[in-house]
């Protein structure tokens, strides 16, 4: 104890004398000096950014013109907003499929990928390629395959005798053909987190299962898929915050378009700041964005705290 | 089996189109004209070496004319002794950086080029650039032979602001044309159509989507397909807002425009065009889908190109169509000028000077890298030998800039007239009513068009 209240004794101004004991005031003092330099970094990062973007979202603030103190008109503004609205539940739909797919495929990929089979660590290997590529090239890549005329995923269906398809250059089907280069793209992700998850499971369940009878179909249904559960809900978790988020892809494919028909939260957001230039409104799209990516988090983390092993 | 062949060879054609586009710029470099005796003349008789050793920074687009303007950067910096740090940035993100920067009140650079159709009324309103009427008044600042006078007189009224102020000088203007096919053409034995109705008369001669090819392409995405829709407003002599600034959107002639529009892009394009921006307009031409495309009149250097054109030596460059009580060109360009808040105005200003000069406007169009802003560049020999696009696309142009217009109008919120009537246009191509879309667009439009009018 007197070797620690040396070692710090020069952080304080009043010194301990050996024997005299340190009162605990003097001890937090001391110590708030070491998170000091956190918090401030935390005030300037985090919290000061949080706090000038709500003084933004009440304040009519379009550039090149007199910032106006408003109030919360932004935010009436935004649930009288038709396209806000449509744009919200554009964002659900997609953000549900972009889950849903890529968990899917995903596990059942880790499933087959357990398995021992030849060259596995080559085929793992070219299946984890797309979550590693940049997200602009694939959509640039993708985008010349969707081409109604020219891409190679309608001369594909032609050899199948399936009639040609309009993909993102159809307000019909743009979202199913975005959801698509999605799961293309992120069921690797799935894929490796729920193979992980396998690889951790202990043996003794699998091998009690087996000397019991149980069919594989079985052992998958009531034993694998039940114990890598909480894995699949990481996945879920991280795959639904990050679709929320999703931008790149579909500003580089569709823009939006054609029309409105992909417009989702982001895409919207990002013409009122960065084409509008309507800072006030865009601030307050941030702030609504944010509570309901924050309250999808939490509704996923309370399912996955109920799917831990018991 | 032949259509097999003929998908593969288009993926790969797509592909070569892709990469061709990305090296214009570079086939720009490689056919440049090398600076004139003018040049060196103006040096001579002219001061330019009054900045010497100053270093200005300079933000640019990503096109073909600013890779001219940095490949003979040197030839400046000779000129005057003044350093030129070049940033050459993506239109978008450029517009975007240009915004945030004057906002902040402290641009990092000196000298930016403006895209007049999109910009003009938001540089107006800010102030962001400096009047360059007293410098251009001023002998000392510009040189004798800068010969204003050689602007084009729509190039010089598109870089004014309508209070008079002159904060750019013409770069460069755009008008569009219709690019037609000529073998589609005589195949069929249609003549090339010169107004609007006979447009509609020869997409219906040759479309024959059974056999891929389709009568008319153009741009159907949002916010890219209202300059077509404002172009063939002009036919009827209507100005999406007017001089007293009023909505012009629900007028009579604006629905026939609206409803022609939605009649060429939904009876005779390809499937999908919903989504078209002029990039994929490009490719179904090039590739010999389309009989006529109407777009800008920028592209006739990758359609001439035939390592990535199935097209090159068969398209024709014909007008834009006449209308029923007019015939207009539809215009959009750039100027170049000094941001008002620079400390280094003398030498941004000469740099403006330079890029604007009677050599780099003839370089612009032997290039075919966008249509100079100056006469002269049309009448110079060097250029016109230089030339690697047809005597015909520069006939055309010519003629366009005898009857050019702006398309868009010159409002500051551009950008949600483009969003809200693109949207709108959109839906007519999926079937909506043009009147009840262009009502809804021009009720949803109006409040934000009144708010920048009192502003």
């Amino acid at each position: 104890m007197v070797t620690t209240q040396h070692r710090i004794s020069w952080l304080g101004r009043r010194q301990a004398r050996p024997g005299q004991p340190v009162s605990s005031y003097s001890r937090r003092g001391r110590y708030l000096l070491f998170v000091v330099p956190a918090i401030v970094v935390t005030l300037a990062v985090i919290i000061f950014p949080w706090l000038y973007t709500i003084y933004m979202s009440v304040h009519d603030w379009q550039v090149g013109m007199p910032r106006i103190y408003i109030g919360l008109e932004n935010y009436a503004n935004l649930i009288n907003d038709t396209r806000f609205r449509e744009a919200v539940w554009r964002t659900f739909v997609y953000t549900v499929f972009a889950v849903v797919c890529p968990t899917v495929v995903g596990t059942i990929a880790a499933l087959f990928f357990h398995q021992e089979f030849p060259l596995r660590g080559l085929v793992r290997t070219v299946y984890l390629l797309p979550m590693i590529a940049t997200p602009v090239a694939i959509a640039l890549v993708w985008t010349m395959m969707f081409h109604p005329q020219l891409g190679v995923l309608n001369y594909l269906l032609s050899l199948v005798g399936i009639p040609p398809s309009r993909w993102i250059y159809d307000q019909d089907t743009v979202i199913p053909t975005l959801v698509l280069v999605e799961t293309w793209q992120w069921t690797p992700l799935v894929m490796l987190i729920v193979l992980g998850g396998l690889a951790s499971l202990p043996s003794e369940p699998f091998e009690s299962a087996l000397i019991d009878g149980a069919s594989t179909f079985q052992i998958t249904r009531d034993l694998t898929l039940p114990l890598v559960m909480p894995f699949i809900m990481v996945a879920v978790v991280l795959r639904t915050i990050d679709a929320l988020k999703s931008f790149d892809i579909i500003y580089t494919m569709t823009q939006g378009g054609p029309g409105t028909a992909s417009e989702t939260i982001n895409i919207y957001l990002y013409l009122q700041a960065f084409a509008f230039f309507r800072i006030g409104q865009a601030s307050a799209v941030v702030l609504v964005f944010f509570v309901i990516i924050v309250a999808c988090s939490l509704v996923l983390l309370w399912v996955r705290q109920k799917t831990r092993w018991a | 089996m032949s259509e097999r062949q003929g998908i593969r060879y288009s993926r790969r054609r797509v592909l070569q189109a892709t990469a061709g586009a990305v090296a214009a710029g570079t086939l720009a470099r490689h056919r440049a004209l090398p600076a004139s005796a003018s040049l060196r003349q103006e040096a001579a008789d002219f001061d330019w070496q009054r900045f010497k050793g100053e270093e200005i920074t300079v933000l640019l687009v990503t096109n073909s004319r600013s890779d001219i303007l940095v490949q003979h950067q040197s030839e400046f910096e000779e000129l005057t002794g003044i350093k030129v740090n070049a940033d050459v940035v993506p239109e978008q993100q450029q517009r975007q950086k240009q915004v945030i920067e004057f906002t902040s009140g402290n641009p990092s650079f000196d000298v930016t080029v403006v895209s007049w159709h999109v910009q003009k009324g938001l540089f107006g309103r800010g102030k962001w650039l400096l009047d360059l009427r007293e410098f251009l008044n001023d002998p000392t600042m510009t040189p004798p032979d800068y010969d204003f006078d050689d602007f084009l007189p729509s190039a010089v009224t598109f870089s004014t602001q309508p209070d008079g102020t002159m904060d750019t000088l013409p770069l460069f203007t755009d008008y569009w044309i219709m690019y037609w096919n000529k073998e589609l053409f005589e195949a069929k034995g249609v003549e090339f159509p010169t107004t609007l109705d006979d447009v509609v008369a020869a997409a219906e001669a040759l479309h024959d989507p059974d056999n891929g090819i389709y009568g008319f392409v153009a741009r159907g995405l949002k916010n890219a397909n209202v300059p077509v829709w404002t172009c063939f407003m002009q036919g009827w002599d209507v100005k999406p807002v007017d001089d007293e600034g009023q909505l012009q959107t629900t007028t009579e002639a604006a629905v026939e425009a609206a409803t022609y529009y939605q009649r060429l892009l939904r009876d005779f394009a390809p499937p999908g065009v919903t989504g078209f921006n002029w990039n994929e307009c490009q490719t179904t031409f090039s590739q010999g889908t389309a009989a006529m495309w109407f777009d800008g009149i920028g592209f006739a250097t990758p359609l001439e190109d035939p390592e990535q054109s199935k097209v090159a030596g068969k398209v024709g460059y014909g007008l834009q169509p006449a209308g029923p009580v007019a015939h207009h060109s539809g215009m959009f360009g750039d100027g170049i000028g000094v941001t008002a808040q620079s400390n280094k105005q003398g030498p941004a200003y000469f740099y403006c000077l330079w890029a604007t000069n009677k050599v780099n406007q003839a370089r612009f169009l032997a290039a075919g890298a966008g249509s100079p802003a100056r006469a002269s560049a049309y009448n110079d020999p060097e250029a016109l030998a230089n030339l690697v696009v047809p005597q015909e696309w520069v006939d055309t142009l010519v003629a366009s800039g005898q009857i050019g217009l702006p398309s868009l109008p010159e409002i500051v919120p551009v950008t949600e007239f483009r969003d809200i009537f693109g949207i709108a246009l959109t839906n007519m191509i999926e079937g909506a009513d043009p009147a009840e879309e262009l009502q809804k667009a021009t009720e949803e439009f109006q409040p934000i068009l009144e708010r920048s009018l009192q502003s």
